[in-house]
């Protein structure tokens, strides 16, 4: 591994001829009267997938993407600007256009630079590069004849392979002064199963911040494919699913969607310094059943949601979200945590360098209980249980959240019955935590496929979970 | 601050459309030297100011600056794509060269290629989708400013605000192919939101309003759209319970439009060809019932979605998919036509203005035919499976008692399938929400299942 600021700097400064002397005054042109702070960040991101359907490999793409974000803040002010040319005039023209936010002021003042290198949560090898396009298009034909080879039900199989290598470097006017080179991998297996005139939809994939080996030298695709080919199977005995308030016993991993919306988006540092979140003003106070202690992560090896460093150049962190039931911390970046007195939690995330820089989540899971994960579905007379989902999505004003099945069954008399059709769960974050009356010692993270979009900028995000027991939910079946 | 800031307006048109037609010319000549056999290129730039506030005071000002070019080369049967935000001279090259890389290693696919000469847009007709606004960052924050202030204004319930917002983009976008083919269109968007909170004894609730259009003089005033934004909010104020059962259930139009977007993707090419629909087969057959047509209108004079051509250059049309609950054509461009064995509709990349029409009634006249029930307002999370219809989402609105608004719900989910759902509406409103692609008045469905 190399070292990522000096990596940076050649890929994102020499094209256009820039220096560091020319960086150190762009910060100082920034820092015009009335401005706090103010950032550039420079990115360079490159990505390619591949795609096979109808049992060819149709489709293949390549992108590269450059620019440089800047940014200006007076108060609670922002101004925003960027350049795709990463040459001086046009920095310059940026520059001048992010620091009109401010009217007037005292001179802002820039310290001095100063390099940060935090520990790598990651290696830095891009995965675009880490095998040759004819192996890659290999897989992707093995894993189409490895699916369809699992049953005769199988019609249709699409296989995707999407490979990202992102390099960002972050300069700013309170001497900050980091880079990160962030791999990133996904494998995804997408197939229509028929029968007896039925037709459903089963997936499975994965991935994470690391090269390919994972697919190469591991089993991984062959697992995302059976995933896929045996939740299309099940889906295809599917009766209607219950309509009404009912217990639900949430499997292991993949379903911790769950707490990124019915806490995690409500946790985040803008709306509660806004007080527009159900949670403002709640730290100390009681916001879940005791059995719940719920963590963001960024610094797990290889996540898809891992960060070395945050987009200000904050290195990642785990921070305590929800302690024993007890909101405890929330997740912030530089500007809101300045704003309300605090310290970022390495949570600033921005999609690009043409989007401003907001608090988001970065692994988020609950720890895991002491309760057998049998005995919580032995526990449920009438109820469901769900082990995948499709997606979710929250208010965090009135925390009303709704999260949809993709994968669930009927619980009857303790026992794990017929599997049900899709079906939408939807509660109030704190009802519904304060509910969980179970937490299994199961903890298991996602396969890594989660992405999360607020205020239209998308960001990858793991999400993990024991399984859990919620004593009463909605659940949106059709049989009422 | 100053009136006018650098580096955010954009240049005059008769500047840029050249040089990025130009781009594109020599694009394609670069393709063609590197040895492809057919190519296509589509190159944006587009420019614009969003400008923020809350609480009464400036908080964002954003200025965008998109530039980039996507290029699908053809190899025979074969393809490959590439794009990239750096149109310098090298990175053009490079990005042809990867465009072909790619198309080294895909296969032959006999549907691959690019639409038939004959059909590409030869008469340009005048949309009159350009109208750039020289609106600064000041006047900008007045417009957000007066929006807020007006919702805030609504009642003293409402306790906070997550602000307005003044967007105003104008971009330029240039599509080419080897056919010879290069067209550049130019269009304004220009939109002002606002969002706000009130608060009761349960808690905090949100809700918003906009207003969109081609031109300035189009958008709706500032402070109506602040009290909209406000009313909307104040209505989810004191929701009630309601029992599980069947109901029918009334969506309101631009929930209604969200709607009849699942029904178009269900009979475009792409979820047919890959079988991810539950209309496969339709043609002909009936999807919604009797009295419903989805009718096109690609070159409506200010559209939000009018265009000349689609994303194959295909001339577009005036037509109908949908006519009096039959399905009459499908959504195709060029490669989902050729998968399927029919003719292009000139929709690659999807519909151009889209109008629902019918035999419309007042929307208090629903209310009335409906009797109990539940007004949709608002819809939350996926749960919309276009392979099987089955359908379940999150959904908050108002309960109708005895033709009459008695009082609002919330955290409830609908379910049915999306099949029974269309088959099953009773009648369309004649409150046209033309904010959006798919252009609808409210719509009335026999019954849904509400869970709560």
């Amino acid at each position: 591994m190399t070292d990522a600021i000096e990596n940076a700097t050649r890929a994102l400064w020499d094209a256009g001829d820039i220096v560091e002397r020319d960086v150190t005054g762009l910060l100082g042109r920034l820092s015009s009267p009335g401005i706090d702070t103010g950032e550039l960040f420079f990115q360079l991101g490159e990505s390619e997938s591949w795609s096979l359907e109808d049992g060819i490999v149709k489709s293949g793409s390549y992108s590269v993407d450059r620019g440089v974000g800047v940014r200006a803040i007076s108060g609670e002010k922002t101004g925003f600007a960027y350049a795709e040319e990463v040459v001086l005039p046009a920095l310059a023209n940026a520059t001048d256009a992010a620091r009109a936010i401010a009217r007037s002021g005292q001179s802002g003042a820039v310290k001095a630079l100063s390099r940060n290198r935090p520990t790598a949560r990651y290696a830095d090898a891009s995965p675009i590069a880490s095998a040759d396009d004819e192996s890659k298009v290999a897989l992707l034909r093995e894993i189409d004849a490895f699916a369809r080879s699992l049953d005769p039900a199988v019609k249709e199989v699409t296989v995707r392979v999407m490979l990202n290598h992102d390099i960002n470097l972050v300069v700013a006017t309170d001497g900050t002064m980091s880079a990160d080179v962030r791999p990133l991998a996904r494998f995804d297996v997408m197939v229509i199963a028929e029968r007896k005139g039925r037709r459903e939809r089963g997936f499975g994939g994965g991935g994470g911040r690391f090269d390919t080996a994972w697919l190469f030298a591991t089993d991984a695709a062959k697992r995302y494919a059976r995933e896929a080919v045996r939740t299309a199977l099940v889906n295809l005995d599917g009766i209607e699913a219950p309509a009404g308030t009912m217990p639900v016993v949430l499997g292991p991993g993949w379903p911790g969607v769950l707490l990124h919306e019915a806490v995690g988006h409500g946790l985040e540092g803008d709306c509660n310094r806004k007080g527009t979140s159900a949670f403002a003003g709640r730290i100390g106070e009681k916001v879940a059943s005791e059995l719940c202690t719920v963590v963001d992560d960024a610094t797990l090896p290889d996540r898809r949601g891992s960060l070395t460093v945050d987009d200000e150049g904050t290195p990642g962190q785990r921070t305590t979200l929800i302690e024993d039931g007890v909101l405890v911390g929330y997740m912030q970046d530089k500007h809101n945590a300045r704003l309300m007195g605090a310290t970022s939690t390495g949570n600033a995330r921005r999609q690009s360098y043409a989007h401003l820089p907001i608090p988001r989540m970065t692994n988020t899971f609950m720890l895991p209980g002491t309760s057998d994960p049998d005995e919580i579905i032995a526990s449920v007379d009438k109820g469901i249980y769900a082990v995948s989902f499709g997606g979710g999505q929250v208010e965090p004003t009135s925390a009303k959240f709704t999260f949809s099945a993709t994968e669930a069954y009927l619980i009857e008399g303790g026992k794990i019955g017929p599997p049900i059709r899709g079906a939408t769960l939807i509660g109030s974050g704190p009802q519904v935590m304060a509910g969980i009356s179970m937490v299994g010692n199961d903890l298991q993270l996602d396969t890594g496929v989660g992405i999360c979009g607020k205020e239209g900028q998308v960001v990858p995000v793991g999400v993990g979970q024991p399984s859990l027991k919620i004593d009463e939910i909605t659940v949106g079946g059709t049989n009422a | 601050m100053p009136r006018q800031i650098g580096g955010g307006m954009p240049t005059a048109p008769d500047q840029t459309a050249p040089n990025l037609k130009g781009l594109v010319g020599q694009i394609l000549d670069e393709a063609r030297r590197l040895g492809a056999t057919a190519a296509e290129v589509a190159v944006g730039n587009t420019t614009g100011l969003s400008v923020g506030v809350r609480k009464g005071e400036l908080e964002t000002v954003e200025f965008n600056n998109d530039r980039g070019f996507g290029i699908t080369v053809y190899v025979g049967d074969r393809k490959g794509s590439a794009s990239t935000s750096d149109a310098s001279p090298g990175a053009v090259q490079n990005t042809v060269r990867q465009a072909l890389n790619i198309a080294k290693y895909t296969e032959a696919d006999s549907c691959n290629g690019l639409a038939d000469a004959d059909l590409m847009a030869t008469t340009l007709p005048d949309l009159d989708i350009d109208h750039p606004w020289a609106v600064d960052v000041e006047d900008a924050s007045q417009l957000a400013l007066t929006a807020e202030a007006a919702a805030l204004g609504v009642d003293k319930r409402i306790v906070n605000s997550e602000g307005a917002r003044l967007v105003t983009q104008r971009g330029c976008h240039v599509y080419g192919n080897s056919h010879g083919f290069v067209e550049a269109a130019w269009g304004t968007r220009h939109s002002l939101s606002c969002s706000v909170i009130a608060a009761d004894k349960d808690g905090m609730q949100s809700d918003y309003a906009f207003t969109i259009g081609r031109a300035d003089g189009d958008l709706d005033d500032a402070a109506a759209v602040g009290r909209e934004a406000g009313r909307r909010t104040i209505a989810r104020l004191g929701h009630r319970p309601v029992q599980t059962g069947r109901y029918p259930v009334l969506f309101d139009a631009p929930t209604a439009s969200g709607l009849f977007g699942h029904l178009l993707s269900a009979i475009s090419g792409t979820s047919l060809y890959r079988k991810e629909s539950y209309l496969l087969d339709s043609l002909g057959r009936q999807a919604t019932a009797p009295g419903i047509t989805l009718a096109e209108d690609p070159h409506r004079r200010k559209g939000l979605a009018s265009a000349a051509h689609d994303g194959d250059g295909v001339a577009t049309r005036a037509k109908s998919f949908v006519d009096d609950g039959v399905v009459t054509s499908y959504i195709l461009g060029s490669y989902s036509a050729r998968r399927l064995g029919l003719a292009t509709t000139g929709n690659a990349g999807g519909v151009f203005n889209l109008d629902v029409v019918t035999d419309a009634q007042p929307a208090a006249a629903l209310m009335q035919t409906m009797g109990n029930g539940l007004l949709v307002t608002s819809l939350m999370g996926q749960g919309v499976n276009l392979v099987t219809g089955d359908y379940s989402r999150a959904a908050a609105g108002m309960w109708i008692s005895n033709g009459e608004p008695a009082y609002p719900v919330d955290r409830i989910t609908i379910a049915s399938n999306l099949d029974a759902m269309f088959k099953g509406i009773v009648a369309c409103g004649d409150d046209i929400d033309k904010r959006h692609n798919i252009r609808t008045g409210s719509v009335l469905v026999r019954d849904m299942t509400i869970a709560a």
